[in-house]
């Protein structure tokens, strides 16, 4: 029996994590501890400070792997190199939009319901809502998702990585069910996102079991290192792998699992949809980044098949049903899916540049889908008597709003525009990296199928476009129409930084694509 | 050196000006005019204390060069912004600033019942600015950056009244022709950047020497085909005439004096690259000459009067034109009837925008006439110009256009006689049809309908009743200052050839060249043709009686009234090919593009709907769904093994 050696912990190393999730504790101390008058404030701004201390901290390890390279922490669980930081960076900017947008209110009232545990539609709901009580406790679980996503690409062996992927699942789960409105809607799709969740959940275990059996490993190292041995277990390796890989898949909403995403993105409160939409996507895609760029260089012979199936059908699949979608959660929903279709496309490159090319892509997609989200969030109705009440989020309703709301509806042109991938937005630069490292990979069919559905998805996102600006608006028979709501200013803060982002990135890209360029390096 | 590193402020108060008129609008509707006066004033005043800096440097320093910033770093080419103040930028920067603050003074009280004046103003002051980028960058690249400012510029200001669909027409034709032309200086400074890896005067000029005769040739022609575009030389000459549809102002800064003057300044400017390229420079003589003949004669037949002095114009511009193929001889004097037609042309210009300002707004000559007596400023200040163009002397004109037809005489074998002769017999035609212009105007019995003099004529009597009057101080007072530029600045730049040794840094020393025909025989000859041209005009629209409804007239007059036919050239060679061209791209795009375009959404419509019966909303189905995936997956990819 050996001794227990404990491993050698760099805690310099960890310190955004440990500001993540240290801050994220420090907020159950305070759920139970401060006054509710304070709470909300208090919470808002520890998160917001939180998430910008942790970014500077990544800056100043990306100056540290820059000079001394990347390194093994906490005994080779996790590692610190140029994409875990890249992808932690990006993480945390995007979860700083996004916590503005969740902490946003409008006359008193953000997106959560007043208190989770109340029946829909009961007096005790009713009764907490006129009392002005509010579940703070959605920034903890913020945090604690935000904390597993910052894990998740940098996990070092499978174990870590899917403890990151429960950690960061578990609060998303909570907060889908928490919209203030359509909580029925809100509900089923928080159980059916853990339903599924589960289920893949199970896939991934399932995976890292054969792996383990095929290597005597969960070390991803490990496991590259067997994989040159096959000799008669080659079975086990390669539905480990899949399945492994099945489960990230589902994370990242790929066809064919993809099936909960509009629903869950759909009846999520929206702040949390754009966190969520942005956020694990790219947590998930970082992470799926390192486990196929690590692992599978020597299987391309046999994954390639089902890779590229996967990413024939995201794209089509997400394209396709987008197009036929009425409701703009919906719509948004299934481009996401396109879009990681579109983000497959540099995965399956198998080449230095796919990797930098995914990086800048999560940036960029990323950007322009908490940008949408957080204006979704803002169009509203107002039904016959002037109260402001759920999103108007069927297409119709959001005729002619380029009239009433110029700055609104342009900005959320610009961000359909960059999914869409039209020059001088972010989306245009994303989509011709990514594409143009999939040619280098010799990926030229996926590229004309990939160029296609982008042909096709911009029929819609112009057609909303269109719907905006040159539309007259439409008026419900029962007096409803659609208005625009200020909030306190935070989802505008959140928005701008979004919608400059997006054009910085698209019109001067270069800065950007360096960094990523020089991120692009995975440490085995 | 301090006064002249601040001479991008030049550029940028006119700049500045325009970009408040645009932005506060309405707002400043009361004081904006003033602002763009004192604005173009500001840039004059800053002119005149660089030109005193530079007067006080030898001859060799005044060549300075203004490092302003990087302006397009990308890879191999490097441009910086910078500004190139020497004798010949700074010539034509003080024309540019002086008589465009005149100009602005005057439209003060020509546009005062425009209700957009301040837009007006706001125009002029940009137009001003991208004009001194123009003349004062050092590199190709800068200069072009104001050659489109002022082609905007100028596309502005001619549809300023875009509300008549035939002005607004006018400026777009312009514009599109000017685009041709701009064409033209873009593979210019394509194949700078090819042969010298750079488009910045200094190096280019450095290195034109000795390169290879064909690349310069092409370089040559090409920019060539840009001053055609820009300042109205045949073939791309038949906007000028439709730019007329511009408030007057606007017609004596930017479609007189100035911008159509751009042209000369590029070839003089180019000098270097065109002395390397002789059949280059060949082909600039012969454009001058088609011009100067093809305006004059256009210039003899129309009865509209600013048309007239377009024609005019364009003619004129072919002379210095002739004057700049002609190589360093030719340059100095080039430039030189470049600033003395500024100066007299523009009078004119103003002076019929007077004529029409007391006229009601009426252009065409036939219906003027004897306006002398009512015009006392404007007949004076008009004759003056008048002479100066016929080149009579002392007055400016002879001074300059003179030179010219003397060095068009300069040189050996066909090319002295052909030139020489083309000028000469300009000189002759310009008498005729700027005499006419002239007594037709200002001469002869009244063609109008004065209200109560009984006029046999039903064709006036129809019209309504005139008041002539003279205008108000506010646009006298710049007709006179150029009236006095068109009498005296060509005999007081001549003095000891001050002008000429002025340039000489730019244009180089020239040694003495002997004419083909001794010179007091050209002086004579030139003299003598003038005063055929006067007296022939005299007779026929002074002496007798002009018809108001022009007659037919003969197929040399029909033609020239018709520009020549230019726009039939145009239309039948460029246009309709050109836009038979476009419908078959247009039917090719709906039927094949279109239709695969929408094709697709119909059929991705169609998948849609039939996919999405898959989405059922229960969880039993998505899992099953997941699972099916799974196992297919895990299958192909084992397969693939076996």
């Amino acid at each position: 029996m050996t001794a227990f050696v404990p491993p050698e912990i760099d805690w310099a190393a960890l310190t955004p994590i440990l500001i993540v999730l240290g801050t994220a504790v420090l907020m159950v101390l305070i759920e139970a501890f401060v006054p509710t008058r304070v709470r909300r404030a208090v919470q808002t701004v520890l998160a917001v400070v939180a998430l910008g201390g942790a970014l500077v901290a990544v800056a100043w390890r990306w100056g540290v792997v820059q000079s001394q390279g990347g390194s093994e922490l906490v005994g080779g669980a996790l590692l610190e190199d140029g994409p875990a930081l890249f992808t932690q960076g990006v993480l945390l900017l995007l979860s700083f939009a996004g916590v503005l947008i969740i902490a946003d209110r409008y006359q008193g009232e953000d997106a959560f319901a007043p208190t989770g545990a109340a029946i829909p539609g009961s007096t005790y709901e009713e009764e907490a809502r006129r009392a002005g009580l509010v579940q703070t406790e959605v920034f903890p679980l913020t945090m604690f998702a935000v904390g597993g996503m910052l894990v998740f690409p940098a996990a070092g062996d499978l174990l870590t990585m899917f403890i990151a992927l429960e950690v960061l699942s578990l609060p998303l789960y909570l907060l889908s069910g928490l919209s203030r409105r359509r909580r029925l809607l809100s509900q089923e799709a928080s159980l059916k996102y853990f339903l599924l969740g589960a289920f893949s959940s199970a896939f991934f275990l399932m995976g890292m079991a054969l792996l383990y059996g095929y290597s005597g490993s969960i070390r991803l190292s490990e496991i590259a290192k067997a994989v040159p041995a096959m000799a008669g277990m080659d079975s086990l390796l390669l539905a480990g792998v899949v399945l492994v890989i099945v489960g990230l898949l589902f994370k990242v909403g790929a066809v064919p699992f993809h099936a909960w995403v509009p629903d869950v993105y759909q009846g999520a409160p929206t702040p949390i949809t754009g966190f969520m939409a942005a956020c694990t996507k790219v947590a998930a895609f970082g992470a799926l980044l390192r486990f196929v760029y690590v692992v599978t260089p020597g299987l391309t012979w046999d994954l390639s098949a089902f890779l590229w199936g996967i990413a024939i059908l995201t794209m089509v699949v997400g394209t396709v049903l987008a197009i036929v979608q009425t409701d703009m959660k919906r719509t948004l929903a299934y481009s996401s899916i396109a879009h990681a279709g579109f983000v497959l496309l540099g995965i399956i490159a198998l080449d230095v540049r796919g990797i930098s090319s995914v990086l800048f892509y999560l940036l960029a997609y990323g950007l322009a889908t908490i940008g949408a989200f957080g204006l979704v969030a803002l169009v509203r109705e107002r039904d016959a008597e002037g109260n402001i009440t759920g999103e108007a989020s069927h297409l119709s309703q959001w005729a002619g709003l380029g009239r009433r709301s110029p700055v609104l509806s342009v900005c959320f042109a610009l961000f359909l525009l960059s999914f869409a991938g039209i020059p001088l937005t972010a989306g245009f630069i994303g989509k011709f990296a990514v594409f143009s490292a999939a040619i280098a990979g010799g990926a030229w069919p996926l590229v004309v199928i990939a160029v296609l559905a982008s042909a096709a998805a911009a029929f819609f996102y112009v057609r909303i476009i269109v719907l905006m600006f040159f539309t007259e608006p439409a008026t419900t028979a029962d007096g409803r129409e659609t208005t625009v709501v200020a909030g306190e200013g935070l989802t505008t803060v959140a928005v701008l930084l979004c919608a400059v982002g997006t054009v910085l990135l698209g019109v001067l890209p270069s800065p950007i694509l360096d960094l990523a360029a020089s991120a692009a390096k995975f440490m085995l | 050196m301090d006064t002249l590193n601040l001479s991008w402020l030049l550029i940028a108060i006119p700049l500045a000006s325009a970009g408040v008129l645009l932005v506060l609008g309405r707002r400043v509707d009361r004081w904006g005019h003033w602002l763009g006066v004192l604005a173009s004033a500001a840039s004059a005043a800053g002119a005149i204390a660089m030109l005193v800096e530079l007067l006080g440097r030898g001859a060799a320093d005044r060549s300075v060069g203004v490092h302003l910033f990087r302006w397009i770093p990308a890879g191999d080419l490097n441009v910086d912004a910078g500004l190139l103040v020497d004798p010949l930028s700074l010539t034509f920067v003080l024309l540019i600033t002086f008589v465009g603050t005149l100009i602005h003074i005057y439209a003060v009280a020509y546009m005062e019942h425009d209700t957009d004046r301040r837009r007006f103003f706001a125009y002029l002051n940009l137009f001003v600015a991208a004009m001194l980028v123009l003349v004062l960058a050092d590199s190709y690249a800068l200069l072009f950056l104001g050659w489109e400012g002022v082609g905007l510029a100028s596309y502005l200001l001619i549809g300023f009244w875009n509300y008549r669909s035939d002005y607004a027409v006018a400026a777009k034709k312009a514009f599109v022709m000017n685009r041709v032309g701009d064409m033209g200086m873009l593979v210019a400074m394509m194949a700078l950047f090819a042969t010298f890896g750079s488009v910045n005067y200094e190096t280019v000029f450095a290195a034109a020497e000795g390169t290879n005769q064909g690349v310069l040739t092409l370089v040559g022609l090409m920019l060539l085909v840009g001053a055609c575009g820009k300042s109205a030389q045949f073939p791309l000459q038949a906007w000028l005439g439709d730019a007329m549809a511009g408030p007057t102002p606007v017609s004596a800064l930017i479609h007189a004096a100035t911008m159509v003057t751009a042209g000369v300044y590029l070839i003089v400017r180019s000098g270097p690259i065109f002395e390397g390229a002789p059949t280059a420079q060949l082909v600039v003589v012969i454009i001058g000459a088609i011009t100067l003949l093809f305006g004059a004669i256009i210039g003899c037949a129309k009865d509209d009067l600013k048309k007239a002095l377009a024609a005019s114009t364009m003619s004129q511009i072919g002379y210095m034109i002739l004057a700049a193929g002609l190589g360093p001889i030719g340059y100095a004097f080039a430039i030189f009837h470049l600033v003395t037609h500024g100066f007299f042309k523009a009078g004119m210009f103003l002076g019929a925008g007077s004529v029409m300002h007391g006229m009601g707004e009426e252009v065409d000559m036939r219906r003027f006439g004897g306006l002398r007596r009512y015009m006392k400023v404007t007949y004076a200040t008009f004759a003056f110009g008048w002479l100066a163009i016929l080149g009579v002397p002392p007055f400016s004109g002879f001074w300059s256009k003179d030179k010219i037809i003397e060095a068009a005489f300069v040189g050996e074998g066909w090319r002295p006689l052909v030139f020489g002769s083309v000028a000469l017999l300009g000189a002759g035609i310009t008498a005729f049809y700027m005499s006419r212009l002239f007594f037709m105007t200002f001469h002869g019995e009244k063609r109008w309908n004065d209200g109560h003099s009984s006029t046999p004529d039903t064709a006036i009597a129809r019209t309504p009743v005139q008041h002539p009057h003279e205008s108000p101080r506010l646009m006298t007072v710049p007709m006179i200052v150029l009236a006095v530029g068109s009498v005296a600045l060509g005999g007081l730049l001549s003095i000891g050839g001050v002008f000429t040794s002025w340039l000489e840094p730019v244009t180089g020393v020239v040694g003495d060249h002997e004419p083909v025909l001794p010179v007091w025989l050209l002086m004579t000859l030139t003299l003598a043709v003038v005063v055929v041209g006067l007296v022939l005009a005299w007779r026929q629209y002074a002496a007798s009686s002009v018809p108001v409804i022009a007659l037919a007239g003969s197929v040399l007059t029909r033609a020239a009234r018709k520009d020549l036919y230019q726009d039939e050239v145009n239309d039948g060679l460029l246009v309709q090919p050109g836009q038979y061209l476009t419908r078959s791209l247009v039917y090719g795009d709906r039927q094949v593009i279109d239709g695969a375009v929408g094709g697709l959404g119909r059929v991705m419509v169609r998948l849609g709907d039939v996919t999405r019966r898959l989405q059922t909303g229960y969880v039993r189905s998505y899992a099953a769904t997941m699972t099916i995936g799974l196992v297919a997956l895990v299958a192909v990819v084992l397969a693939t093994r076996i």
